[in-house]
């Protein structure tokens, strides 16, 4: 016996594939990106010490993302793979943060129309300049959708009521610490609604930044640095 | 059916970038060129080649220094040629021979260690990182039997045993651990010599500066293809330490000195040789 074939139009097809993902997304905590005046800063509300939700792809680049694991995980060693191929056969400043970011676009543009089912993934992609207008911040979505983010950009489960509490404390001006604790207030917003002043614990967020003078200060071109649970103390325990 | 997809992607995930450029981009690895067929030609092919490099352990680290002279047979390509480089944040490593592959090794291999350390989140073992240099020099055997070859040393901070290693290599990619020091290049009978003399067990940092510009002080004396110091053009060698802290590269102003001391010694003993 022969399957009985059914007519879905495009557009109903399109519009479950972006249902199903959008849901996907939204059962994952939120990852806050911000561009401050020391560079940008990635902060993910993950529990995991060794499952990562932000990475480094290149010397001025990095990479957030929610939603699936195993798919943002693959997007993100293809981005290192194109990243360092690129640098190497080119020059390493000929990888930016808007080629990579095109890429990504096409990849999930790709997987969203052509594949079963679409990736349940949000990406990031950060490149931190020599001053704050030349940063970067490009925000992707899982139908290949690309946006150029000024500021900052807020994704993942509760991003719309994170996002008002980021908008709320941004400026250009802000340091390293005030910029993490801002990202730290906005996610608890995400999970503890009702318990407000109850502060994120260290364990339960991941925390990267792009340092902007990584060359002078640190004397690597690797602009990525992860902070670990004693760093995180110390600049939550600072004031603002 | 659902294993075999397993299987390929167990297959095809790896945290080599060489693997991956052999994949997909196998024109860009510098091993991947075609050789010519049939004899060489009646004389060596005229590239530039880099000299001496000398390595050695002192307390709490290890340290490689390199000089400035690269020669094409009896014409001196450059004065200013580096060849001590950081492969990462604790390692380094020296290249004697054929330059323009031995340069390009040097790229690959610093590509290869941040690809892995990018990829895996964390950084691979000094073991790991001398032996996959020892590949790469491995893959290099073909065009090293053409007289292309090259011949780097590799020195590292072991930050699980807490101590500094030295790697030194032959052509088929065969990898010798040494202890106390080793030299590679045209001077190293020199510089050994000179080290053999010099070096002692627990030399502090700044001796240890002192002793590796010395060494190559002697291998430039009486190695054509080994540059000395240049105060004329301010060229001092390419010195490098590694401890717990990683790798730094010792400033010139600092060089300037350690080579004004030992330039000054020399002349006012007044000896020939």
């Amino acid at each position: 016996m022969t399957q009985q074939q059914f007519y879905v139009s495009p557009e109903q097809l399109m519009k479950d594939r972006a249902d199903f993902a959008r849901k996907g997304i939204a059962r994952g905590r939120s990852v806050v990106v911000i561009s401050c005046e020391d560079g940008i800063a990635l902060v993910a509300e993950n529990p995991s010490p060794s499952l990562h939700k932000i990475g480094e792809i290149y010397d001025k680049i990095a990479f957030a993302a929610v939603g699936k694991y195993n798919e943002f995980e693959s997007l993100r060693q293809a981005g290192v793979r194109y990243a360092d191929v690129r640098g190497y056969s080119y020059d390493r400043e000929d990888v930016t943060a808007r080629g990579l970011a095109s890429v990504y676009a096409q990849s999930l543009g790709a997987v969203f129309t052509a594949e079963q089912k679409p990736f349940e993934v949000e990406l990031a992609v950060a490149e931190v300049g020599p001053s704050q207008e030349l940063d970067h911040l490009y925000r992707l979505t899982f139908d290949g959708t690309i946006a150029d983010e000024h500021g900052f950009i807020v994704m993942g489960g509760q991003a719309e009521k994170v996002s008002s509490a980021i908008t709320d404390g941004w400026r250009a001006s802000l340091g390293f610490p005030q910029a993490i604790r801002l990202a730290m207030r906005g996610l608890v917003t995400d999970t503890e609604a009702d318990l407000k002043a109850k502060a994120l614990p260290v364990k339960a967020v991941e925390v990267a930044v792009l340092d902007r003078m990584s060359e002078s200060s640190r004397g690597s071109r690797r602009a990525f640095r992860r902070l670990n649970n004693a760093d995180i103390t110390a600049l939550l325990a600072e004031e603002d | 059916m659902q294993e075999s997809t397993a299987n390929q992607v167990a297959a095809n995930a790896t945290s080599s970038f060489t693997e991956h450029l052999q994949r997909d981009r196998p024109e860009l690895l510098p091993n991947n060129r075609a050789l010519p067929v049939g004899p060489g030609p009646a004389t060596p092919l005229q590239v530039p080649h880099a000299t001496t490099i000398v390595a050695m352990s002192y307390a709490g680290g290890v340290l490689m220094a390199g000089d400035r002279r690269a020669t094409m047979g009896n014409v001196i390509a450059s004065r200013h040629i580096e060849k001590v480089f950081p492969a990462d944040q604790y390692s380094v490593l020296g290249i004697a021979g054929t330059a323009g592959i031995a340069i390009d090794l040097t790229r690959l291999f610093q590509v290869e260690l941040e690809h892995y350390e990018k990829i895996e989140g964390t950084l691979l073992s000094l073991d790991g990182k001398a032996n996959r240099l020892g590949a790469m020099i491995r893959g290099n055997l073909p065009m090293a039997l053409q007289g292309l070859a090259v011949v780097p040393l590799f020195a590292g901070f072991d930050t699980t045993a807490g101590v500094g290693r030295l790697f030194s290599y032959d052509v088929t990619g065969g990898r010798y651990e040494e202890r106390e020091h080793h030299t590679v290049g045209s001077g190293s009978v020199f510089a050994r010599g000179a080290l053999k003399k010099l070096w002692r067990p627990n030399l502090t940092e700044a001796e240890a500066v002192s002793v590796a510009v010395e060494s190559l002080y002697d291998a430039a004396d009486d190695d054509s293809a080994t540059g000395g110091p240049d105060p004329v053009r301010q060229l001092w060698p390419v010195v490098y330490t590694v401890n717990r802290t990683g790798a730094r590269r010792v400033p010139e102003s600092e060089l300037a000195t350690v080579a004004g001391n030992i330039i000054e010694a020399r002349s006012s003993a007044r000896r020939e040789a």
